[in-house]
């Protein structure tokens, strides 16, 4: 209990990602969508970095430097895309993106 | 003793926090919530010796990440509650840890299995951002570069997408203008292919 493990972190990982999918799959506003999809990226850096540690490796970590790369471009793309929907239909829920009309 | 006081102090701190972003109606709160998060996770970063990677997590994350949801908000209709899908909470929840079993199972099956060697390992004598630079900087060159890239390309696309037409806003305009708005367009294209 009070020796902190890497299986402490694995299932802190686990529930963190547990979270993120939660908020996926019951969210209907793009940008609390994205929220949650943040919530997972970094539920997996901890995983990763934990490993990185246990196992004297740096591979973790280098995969986590790549996984905040893509999620700084993801963020930026994302939210320009989502800023061009909004001044064009003024609402921002997934369910009225059912069109792929131009 | 106090690596696991911390762990677990910090542990309840992000799922708490972490909680509330995917429950609030509040996108206000989502965000500030989000934000904290992102600041207590680093926490663990340097609980494992992973000094650089939680610099990087508070500076990239909280400082630019959370910037740019601070700025986007500022176009959305922020103090409307938030409408939820409808749907079985209990088919949701159960359907979200299976998978996140699933995923933790994946990672750790090449532990369970104990054969693994460490590829680049940490050394002793030097400090953790000058291990992550030597790793980094030579077997990781190709995938550094194409990071770099790929941010040029998102910087790019962020301006092209957020910038376009910043004087005007389409939502407040009738319909009458928007089209004689693309007419124009129309109109100028038009005279660049004729020209």
């Amino acid at each position: 209990m009070m020796e902190i493990g890497l299986n402490h972190y694995l299932v802190l990982s686990t529930i963190l990602f547990a979270i993120g999918l939660v908020g996926v799959m019951r969210r209907k506003n793009l940008l609390l969508l994205f929220f949650a999809t943040e919530i997972l990226l970094n539920s997996v850096n901890i995983a990763f970095a934990a490993i990185s540690h246990y196992y004297g490796d740096l591979t973790g970590q280098m995969f986590a430097f790549f996984v905040i790369a893509i999620a700084a471009s993801e963020v930026a793309v994302g939210l320009g895309l989502l800023i061009v929907w909004y001044k064009r239909h003024g609402n921002i829920d997934l369910d009225t993106m059912s069109t792929m009309r131009g | 003793m106090f690596e696991a006081v911390a762990f677990y102090l910090f542990a309840f701190l992000t799922i708490a926090m972490f909680y509330i972003v995917v429950t609030t109606k509040q996108a206000l709160y989502a965000l500030t919530a989000l934000a904290a998060g992102m600041i207590f996770i680093s926490a663990f970063f340097f609980i494992l010796g992973a000094e650089f990677l939680g610099a990087i997590q508070i500076i990239v994350y909280t400082g630019a990440v959370m910037a740019l949801y601070a700025f986007g908000m500022m176009f959305f209709d922020t103090t409307r509650d938030v409408k939820e899908a409808q749907g079985n909470k209990f088919i949701i929840t159960g359907l979200a840890t299976l998978a996140a079993v699933l995923v933790v199972l994946i990672v750790s099956a090449p532990i369970i299995s104990e054969n693994i060697t460490a590829y680049y390992p940490a050394l002793p004598e030097v400090g953790n951002t000058q291990e992550v630079g030597m790793v980094l900087f030579t077997k990781y060159l190709v995938p550094f570069e194409v990071a770099a890239v790929m941010l040029l390309v998102a910087m790019i696309a962020g301006i092209v997408l957020a910038g376009k037409k910043m004087d005007l806003s389409i939502t407040l305009m009738n319909d009458a203008e928007i089209h004689d708005m693309k007419i124009d367009q129309k109109l100028d294209q038009h005279k660049k292919v004729l020209s």
